[in-house]
């Protein structure tokens, strides 16, 4: 169970998260949606660690990653993690094989030699194969994410952080994808968080949904209940609309000068 | 005026200070790792031949040509004075054994080594691949600080004996095509008036290029931020605080070992 409460992460002087109070069971998938910027992977990161909220603690079956002091605990805690990273983080300097089997040797006890099928296993997880010798740079941006994807569940980790894994997918490859997310919830009762702007992909993993916005959680609820939600923000954002609340702000500021910048044929 | 004068050197004092602190930081969590001894071997070899198949060549041909160009200052001075090149090996050997070859081969390698690792541990940050290390179950500071520092350790003090050699050779050159100084007379110069502390006294300083070198640049390289634009700015940092702390360090390291007598 990964629960939140109160969460504040600020950088400097900007505060991203603002108080996210959010709780995950055990078995469930939660699919947070929300702007671009408004602090999704940045939650991800203080659930697993690599930030340290300002305020506000993150427990994960009652351990808290932040009061960790020895470096043992905190790599015990990280452990239980798999953690698709939005740009996929792939070690360049190391073959596709080489980088889903890198986290084998420090979590598991799996001897080497079946490292190798078990690459091609995940590939084929992911709907890869023959890539096994392959650089990072030799593959498009979908195979990339991919295969980080096929390297954050190697390991089989009880938790599984997905940082907009369908991004950069076609749409049948996506769907893929989001059946693979479902399979490894209901066949391995993996606990996992989704982080998406495809909102096809949302309401087919989803347990619940929560919308992130100005920092906060704005709402939290199942699929029907977002899909139906009465609040003109999340509408606007299921929908996929520039009118609406959300951008209206965003106009007062921005799109209005940049707007009329545009009408001036550039000129300024 | 003042004011914002005052502020940005205040600024860049606590800004100093934070680096300061966060490279103590990494230095005591990469001493706490070496006593732990859970080493990547495999990592270390590879950092090991990479550093110094890369700058083999480049520290060999500046000591060589150092060499050199002591050899033809000290034939010509001592040819003002005495009328004919006086203890050319001797001079060339001294100064190459005891500071030239130690303090050049760092600054060398740094530029070499040092900014290739800035530059690749940088890229790695801004990527995220640090980050996914530690999600992967390892430690960037077992992963690739330890193995990076420990290369440094063996083959700093390696090419500094190669270039040692390599330098004298210079000499030699110069002293035989320049001034006709018989070879035998070059290396009597040589072994007459050297003895083995000598020697010592400029391999022990090497270790403490190394250590630096290989921490300055480490240390630069995880630390950076900001994209294309910060890996470059970390690589630059990460030579130019080498080679001063290198000239720096030499005179603290040298004043250390006269004072325990290794001169
Ligand atoms: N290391 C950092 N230092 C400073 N600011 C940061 C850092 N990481 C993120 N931010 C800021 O935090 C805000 C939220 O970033 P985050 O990556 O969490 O957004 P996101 O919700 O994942 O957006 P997207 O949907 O575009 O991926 C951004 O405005 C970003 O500028
Ligand atoms: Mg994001």
């Amino acid at each position: 169970m990964i629960e939140a409460k109160g969460v504040v992460k600020s950088f400097g002087s900007r505060t991203i998260l603002r108080g996210i109070d959010l709780r995950v069971e055990t078995g469930e998938t939660l699919v947070i949606i929300g702007g671009s910027g408004c602090g999704k992977s940045t939650f991800l990161k203080c659930v697993i660690g690599l930030h340290a909220p300002t305020s506000g603690t993150v427990a994960v079956d009652g351990i808290e990653v932040a009061k960790l002091q020895d470096e043992h605990d905190i790599a015990d805690y990280r452990r239980r993690f798999g953690y698709l990273f939005q740009e996929g983080a792939l070690f360049d300097s190391m073959t596709v094989a080489e980088n889903i089997v890198f986290g084998l040797k420090y979590l598991t006890d799996i001897p080497r030699s079946k490292y190798r099928s078990i690459a091609s296993e995940c590939l084929a997880l992911v709907g890869l194969k023959d890539v096994e010798d392959f650089k990072p740079s030799e593959l498009s941006g979908g195979m990339k994410k991919r295969v980080a994807l096929a390297r954050s569940i190697a390991a089989r980790p009880s938790y599984i952080l997905y940082d907009e894994p369908t991004t950069g997918l076609d749409p049948i490859m996506s769907d893929v994808i989001n059946d693979l997310i479902l399979d490894l919830q209901k066949q391995l009762k993996i606990t996992s968080i989704v982080v998406t702007h495809d909102m096809k992909a949302a309401y087919k993993v989803a347990g619940r949904i929560a919308m992130f916005h100005e920092g906060r959680v704005l709402q939290i609820g199942s699929p029907d209940e977002i899909r139906r939600s009465s609040d003109p923000r999340v509408r606007q954002f299921v929908d996929g609309s520039s009118q609406g609340p959300i951008k209206m702000k965003l106009k007062e500021f921005d799109a209005e000068g940049s707007q009329a910048h545009l009408a001036s044929g550039g000129k300024s | 005026m003042i004011e914002s004068a005052l502020a940005s050197f205040g600024g860049g004092l606590l800004a100093l200070a934070e680096e300061t602190g966060q490279f103590i930081l990494l230095s005591r969590s990469t001493l706490r790792w070496l006593v732990r001894g859970r080493i990547e071997w495999r990592q270390t070899l590879i950092q090991m031949s990479r550093i110094g198949v890369d700058s083999l060549p480049v520290t060999a041909m500046t000591s060589f040509f150092t060499g050199m160009v002591l050899a033809l200052q000290t034939g010509a001075t001592s040819k003002h004075f005495f009328n004919t090149p006086l203890f050319v090996g001797t001079v060339v050997a001294f100064s190459i054994v005891m500071e030239l070859g130690p303090v050049m081969t760092a600054i060398v390698v740094a530029g070499r080594a040092g900014a290739a690792i800035a530059a690749e541990l940088g890229t790695m940050k801004v990527t995220e691949q640090i980050d996914a290390l530690y999600t992967l179950g390892t430690d960037p500071v077992r992963y690739l600080v330890i193995p990076r520092l420990l290369a440094f350790l063996v083959v700093l003090p390696l090419l500094t004996v190669i270039s040692d050699f390599t330098g004298i050779l210079g000499g030699l050159f110069v002293s035989q095509v320049k001034y006709d100084i018989p070879a035998i007379v070059y290396w009597h110069d040589i072994v007459d008036n050297m003895e083995v502390r000598h020697f010592v006294h400029g391999f022990l300083k090497t270790f403490v290029f190394a250590w630096t070198v290989a921490m300055v640049s480490n240390y630069k390289g995880v630390s950076t931020r900001g994209g294309a634009e910060g890996v470059g700015r970390s690589t630059t940092a990460a030579v130019v605080v080498s080679m001063t702390l290198v000239l720096v360090l030499d005179y603290f390291a040298t004043a250390l070992l006269n004072a325990a007598g290794i001169t």
